[in-house]
C-alpha cells in the first residue's frame, strides 16, 4: 500500500459490541477494556427489567436482573456505568425503547453533573416501538402514547442535542422475526414515515426545522448470510429513503436525506451445532454491509460466535472486534469507490427489491400506516407467515444450514469444552443490585422525588414535552420503575396482537399425518383432545419461538392455549389449572431459565398440578438442562432442535408416559 | 370447577355418566334468574377481547364475580385449534374472582362448541356474570344467542362492518350493538348511523326490546358506563317478563336439537317427531333434565339405526 493511498482511505465505520451485564460497575469495567482493545463506540445492553420499566426489586424482575444487560434503576447506576468515560467524546448507542426518554434523561443528567453540555453528546437511543410490538416484545404503553413519547424526544433532541439520533428505526428485529428483505425494507420505511408523521402532527417542531428532524432519523439493519442480496438491500433502502425524504417531506439538502444506518449482523442464523462455523458467517455478513461504499453502515456490531450457547465471554467479544479491525485496517476495502456502481446484476436486484418494497409500503400506507398495521396485526401476521416458511424450509432441508440440517458430522470442538466456555452471571449480583437500590431509595429526598414525579405527570397531562421534567426527575433520584409507573397510570399497558391466528394453511406430509393420528388416538385415553399451554415467563419478549411451537402444536391436532409473553410463574400455573391442559410448554431466551422454571414447577405444585408435565425451550447450556431435568422438567429444547415435528412427537410421548407423583 | 369443565368434556363412559349427573343436578338446582349470561361476538379485529377486558375490570370493581368462556374455531385439516389471544384479556389474571376458559369449537362449523351449553351452566352456577366470546359473522350468532340472555355485537368502525352485518341478515339477533374504538370519532359515528338505519328496517327477534347501538372505547373508557347500564337494563327487562324463562327454554331446546342434528341430521329429528315434539318432551321432563334427555334420545336413535341395519 502506497502512502498516497493511505491518505485517501475512507474513515472506518464505528466499531461497537452490544454489551452489558451483571451491574453498572461490571459493565463499566467491560466497556473500558473493550475501548482499550480498539472499540470506537459503545453499545449499551440493558437488562429486561430496565427495558420494560420495572425496578430490580419488582416481582417480575426476579431472575432477570443483570442477565441480558446492565440494570439501571437511577442516576447513580447510570453514573457508575460511565465512570471515567469522556461523555463529550463518546459515541453511545443505547438499546432502549419503551422507557427511552427516561434513559436519555438519566444520560443527560450524568453528563450535566460532570460538566458536559448535552449539545456535545453523540449517540443513539433505539426508541423504535413498532418493532417491539412486532418482534422484540419490550413494549409497555399502547401505540398512540408511545408515538407521542418518540415525538417528544425528537423535538427535544433536534434543538438541545443536535448530534444525537433520537430514534433508530430497526429492521434488524424484523429479520430476526422472519422478515424477507422486501418486508424489512417496506416495514422499516413505513415505521419511519409513522414517526415523522407523528412529529409533524404533534406540531412542536416548526415546519422549517423538519429537514433537520429527517436528518436525525437513523436506521438499524440486520445483515443475513445471503450477503449479496444484503448489499442490494442496503442500496435499495438508500434510494427509497432518498425518494421518501424528498417527495414526502420536501427535504432539499442531499446530506439530510442520506440513509444513515448501523448494523448488528444476524443472530437468527447462528447455530448451536458446530458453533465455530459462526465466525465465518459473521465475516460474510459483515461484508454484506461494508462492501458497497454507497450503502456502507455507519456503525457495526458483530455478535459473538457462541451466542447461541449462552452469554459470550470478553475473549469471544474480542474475536468479533478483531474481525472489524482486520476488515477496516488490514484489507484494502476502504481505498476504493463504490465497487458495484455500473454492475447491471446488482442494479437489477436492487430494482426488484425497490419495486416490491414500494408495493408493500403502499399497502401499509393505505391501511393507515405502520401504527394501524400493528393494531390490525397485519405486519405481525406477515412476519409469522414468513418465519414459518423459513422454519419449514430448514426442516425440509430446502434451506441448507451447515452443521444443522446438512453436514452434521463433526469432530469434537476444542472450543466448547468445559464449564468456563460461556459467561455465567453471578447469581448473587441480583441480590446486591436490589440491596443497593433499596439503600438508594432510603437516602434520597422523598419530597423532591414526589415533586419531580408530579412534574412528569403534569407534563403528560398538559401535553408538554416529557424530556425536561424527566431530566429533573433523573436528578432528583426518581427510579426507572417510578418514572414508568407514572406513565402507566395515564397511558395504561398494552398487549400486542400475536399474529399466530394468521396461519391458516397447515403443513402436510406423512410425518405430520402420522403425528395427527397419534394425537387423536391419545384422545381415547385422555377422554378429550390433547390441550397444551404455551407461554413465556419473565420479561423476555422474543416470542417467535413460542409462536412457532404454538402453531405447530395446532397443526398436529392439539388444542393450544397461547398465553404470550411476560407471565409470572403464578399466572402460568393458574392458567394451566383453569384451562385444564395436559402439558405446559414454556420458552425463555433471556438466560434466567434456572430461577423461572423452578418457580413455575413450584407454582404448579402449589395449585395441585405437581404431576403436570412441563417442557422448556430456550438458550440453555447442557449443564443447566441437566439441572432442569433433575428438578422435574420433562424435556429441554435448545436452538439445535430445529425439527418442530419431532418436538411435537416427544410432547405426545411425554403426555402418554405414566408420570410418577412429584 | 376447572375439574368440572374437564369432566363435561370427557368422552369416556364412566366420566360421561358422572358429567350428566352433575349437569342435571346443577340445572335443577339453578336459581332463577341466576347469573347473567352475556354473549359477545363480532368480526376478528373488532376489539372483542379488549372490550371484555374493560368489562371485566368494570364489573369486578362493583364486586361481581365473572367468568369468560372464549370459543375459537378448530382447524378442519388437523382438528387442532389455537385458543385465546388471552394475552389481551389478562387484566386480573391473579384475581380468583375472574375465571377464563378457552374452548375449541371442534366440528361445529357454526363456531360454537358442542360443550358450550354445559360449560355455561357450570360457570353460571358459580359466577355472577358469564361472558361467552365467539368470533364470527353470519354463522355463529344464532348459536351463541341460544347460550345467553343478552347478545352483544361488537362492530369495528370504518371497516364496512355495518354493511356486512346487514347483508348477512345479522341485525335481527343481537340485543345490543357496541361500535368499538369510538375514539376514532367520525368513522365510529358513521358506523353507528349505518347500524341504526339498518335496525330501523329490521324485525328484531327480541320481542318488545328495542336493540340499542352504543359507541364505546375500550381504550379510553368512553361509553363504558352506558354499556354497563345497557347490559343491566336488558337483563332487568328480561327478568321482569316471561321473556327470560322463554329464552332459556329456547336455549335448552336449541342444545337438544343441535346435538341431535349434528349426529343424526334432520332425518334423525324427524324420527323423533320433529322439534315441536321434542319441545313437548323437554317440557314434560321439567328443568334439570336437558342433558340426560339429550343423551337418552341419542341412545334411542342409535338403537333405531342399529335395528334398521
Amino acid at each position: 500500500m502506497s502512502d498516497s493511498k493511505a491518505q485517501e482511505r475512507d474513515r472506518p465505520w464505528v466499531f461497537r459490541t452490544y454489551s452489558g451485564h451483571t451491574s453498572a460497575q461490571a459493565s463499566n469495567a467491560l466497556y473500558r477494556s473493550n475501548l482499550a482493545k480498539g472499540q470506537t463506540g459503545l453499545s449499551v445492553a440493558f437488562d429486561l427489567p430496565t427495558q420494560t420499566g420495572v425496578d430490580s426489586d419488582h416481582p417480575l424482575a426476579r431472575g432477570e436482573v443483570g442477565k441480558v444487560g446492565v440494570p439501571i434503576c437511577h442516576v447513580e447506576d447510570m453514573s457508575a456505568l460511565f465512570e471515567e468515560l469522556p461523555l463529550d467524546r463518546m459515541n453511545t448507542s443505547m438499546t432502549i425503547n419503551a422507557p427511552a426518554a427516561w434513559l436519555l434523561a438519566l444520560y443527560v443528567a450524568v453528563a450535566e453533573r460532570s460538566g458536559v453540555d448535552p449539545n456535545q453528546l453523540q449517540g443513539t437511543t433505539q426508541n423504535d416501538i413498532i418493532k417491539e410490538y412486532l418482534s422484540r416484545g419490550t413494549y409497555i404503553f399502547p401505540p398512540e402514547p408511545s408515538m407521542r413519547l418518540i415525538s417528544d424526544m425528537v423535538a427535544y433532541t433536534v434543538e438541545a442535542m443536535p448530534r444525537w439520533n433520537p430514534i433508530n428505526i430497526c429492521s434488524y428485529h424484523l429479520q430476526e422475526a422472519g422478515a424477507t428483505p422486501v418486508q424489512e425494507i417496506a416495514f422499516a420505511m413505513a415505521n419511519a414515515i409513522a414517526v415523522l408523521d407523528a412529529v409533524q402532527a404533534r406540531g412542536d417542531v416548526p415546519e422549517s426545522r423538519l429537514p433537520q428532524v429527517v436528518g436525525r432519523i437513523s436506521f438499524f439493519l440486520n445483515a443475513g448470510i445471503r450477503f449479496v442480496e444484503e448489499t442490494c438491500k442496503g442500496r435499495a433502502m438508500t434510494e427509497i429513503w432518498d425518494r421518501i425524504t424528498r417527495e414526502r417531506y420536501g427535504v432539499e439538502d442531499e446530506k439530510l436525506r442520506r440513509f444513515r444506518y448501523g448494523v448488528q449482523v444476524n443472530s437468527l442464523g447462528l447455530t448451536e451445532a458446530q458453533p465455530e462455523n459462526n465466525v465465518i458467517r459473521i465475516v460474510l455478513e459483515a461484508l454484506g454491509v461494508t462492501l458497497s461504499k454507497k450503502a456502507r453502515c455507519r456503525a457495526l456490531q458483530l455478535p459473538a460466535w457462541n451466542e447461541a450457547l449462552g452469554l459470550p465471554r470478553p475473549w469471544d467479544q474480542q474475536w468479533s472486534l478483531r474481525i472489524q479491525q482486520i476488515l477496516a485496517y488490514e484489507t484494502d476495502l476502504l481505498e476504493y469507490d463504490d465497487l458495484f456502481d455500473g454492475s447491471h446484476v446488482i442494479a437489477k436486484r436492487v430494482g426488484e427489491l425497490m419495486e416490491a418494497a414500494q408495493a408493500e409500503l403502499d399497502r401499509i400506507l393505505e391501511m393507515g400506516g405502520a401504527v394501524a398495521a400493528v393494531e390490525n396485526a397485519y405486519m405481525k401476521q406477515q412476519l409469522v407467515v414468513s418465519h414459518t416458511q423459513r422454519t419449514q424450509a430448514i426442516e425440509a432441508g430446502l434451506l441448507p444450514v451447515i452443521g444443522v440440517n446438512t453436514f452434521q458430522e463433526s469432530a469434537d470442538s476444542p472450543l466448547t469444552q468445559g464449564e468456563q466456555s460461556i459467561l455465567v452471571v453471578d447469581e448473587s449480583a441480583e441480590r446486591a443490585q436490589v440491596e443497593a437500590l433499596q439503600a438508594f431509595r432510603k437516602r434520597r429526598n422523598e419530597a423532591e422525588v414526589e415533586a419531580a414525579l408530579q412534574g412528569v405527570r403534569d407534563a403528560l397531562r398538559n401535553g408538554d414535552n416529557v424530556m425536561p421534567p424527566s431530566i429533573r426527575a433523573a436528578k432528583a433520584g426518581v427510579t426507572t420503575g417510578e418514572w414508568s409507573d407514572a406513565l402507566r397510570e395515564l397511558f395504561g399497558e398494552y398487549r400486542a396482537p400475536t399474529g399466530v391466528i394468521a396461519l391458516r394453511r397447515e403443513p402436510e406430509g406423512e410425518e405430520i399425518e402420522a403425528l395427527r393420528s397419534r394425537v387423536h388416538q391419545l384422545e381415547t385415553s385422555l377422554g378429550r383432545p390433547l390441550k397444551i399451554l404455551v407461554g413465556k415467563p419473565g420479561l423476555d419478549g422474543h416470542s417467535n419461538g413460542a409462536e412457532q411451537i404454538a402453531v405447530r402444536a395446532r397443526d398436529v391436532g392439539m388444542e393450544v392455549v397461547y398465553d404470550g409473553i411476560r407471565l409470572t410463574p403464578e399466572q402460568i400455573a393458574a392458567s394451566a389449572r383453569d384451562e385444564g391442559v395436559h402439558v405446559v410448554g414454556i420458552s425463555i431466551l433471556s438466560g434466567s431459565h434456572q430461577v423461572l422454571v423452578v418457580d413455575v414447577l413450584e407454582q404448579l405444585r402449589e395449585v395441585g398440578l405437581g404431576e403436570l408435565p412441563v417442557v422448556v425451550g430456550g438458550i440453555i447450556p447442557e449443564e443447566d438442562a441437566e439441572r432442569l431435568r433433575a428438578a422435574g422438567v420433562a424435556r429441554v429444547y435448545t436452538p439445535k432442535d430445529f425439527d418442530l415435528t419431532r418436538i411435537m412427537g416427544e410432547i405426545v410421548d411425554v403426555v402418554s408416559e405414566p408420570r410418577a407423583a412429584a | 370447577m376447572p375439574e368440572a369443565l374437564n369432566l363435561i368434556d370427557d368422552q369416556r363412559p364412566a366420566q360421561k355418566d358422572a358429567a350428566l349427573a352433575l349437569l342435571d343436578a346443577l340445572e335443577s338446582r339453578a336459581r332463577y334468574p341466576g347469573a347473567h349470561r352475556v354473549g359477545i361476538t363480532g368480526t376478528p379485529g373488532a376489539g372483542k377481547s379488549t372490550l371484555i377486558d374493560a368489562l371485566l375490570r368494570a364489573f369486578r370493581a362493583r364486586g361481581e364475580t365473572l367468568a369468560v368462556l372464549a370459543v375459537d374455531p378448530s382447524s378442519r385439516a388437523s382438528g387442532g385449534a389455537l385458543l385465546g389471544d388471552r394475552v389481551r384479556m389478562r387484566s386480573a389474571s391473579d384475581d380468583p374472582g375472574i375465571f377464563i376458559r378457552s374452548i375449541a369449537a371442534r366440528e361445529r362449523l357454526g363456531g360454537t362448541a358442542a360443550g358450550a351449553q354445559a360449560a355455561v351452566l357450570i360457570l353460571a352456577s358459580v359466577f355472577d356474570r358469564v361472558f361467552v366470546e365467539t368470533v364470527g359473522v353470519g354463522q355463529s350468532e344464532s348459536d351463541v344467542r341460544a347460550l345467553v340472555d343478552t347478545l352483544l355485537l361488537v362492530a369495528n368502525p370504518s371497516s364496512g362492518d355495518a354493511l356486512q352485518f346487514m347483508k348477512a341478515g345479522l341485525l335481527e339477533w343481537p340485543d345490543l350493538f357496541a361500535v368499538n374504538k369510538a375514539d376514532l370519532g367520525a368513522e365510529a359515528s358513521r358506523t353507528h348511523n349505518e347500524l341504526e338505519s339498518g335496525l330501523a328496517v329490521t324485525q328484531p327477534t327480541s320481542g318488545d326490546w328495542q336493540p340499542q347501538v352504543l359507541q364505546v372505547s375500550a381504550r379510553d373508557g368512553r361509553g363504558m358506563e352506558e354499556l354497563l347500564g345497557a347490559l343491566d337494563s336488558h337483563r332487568d327487562h328480561l327478568a321482569r317478563s316471561e321473556a327470560l324463562a322463554e329464552r332459556r327454554e329456547a336455549g335448552r331446546l336449541a342444545h337438544l336439537v343441535g346435538t341431535l342434528r349434528e349426529r343424526f341430521g334432520s332425518r334423525g329429528l324427524e324420527v323423533l317427531g320433529g322439534s315441536e315434539a321434542l319441545l313437548e318432551r323437554l317440557r314434560s321432563e321439567g328443568e334439570g333434565a336437558t342433558f340426560s334427555l339429550t343423551a337418552r334420545l341419542e341412545a334411542e336413535l342409535d338403537a333405531h339405526l342399529a335395528a334398521r341395519s
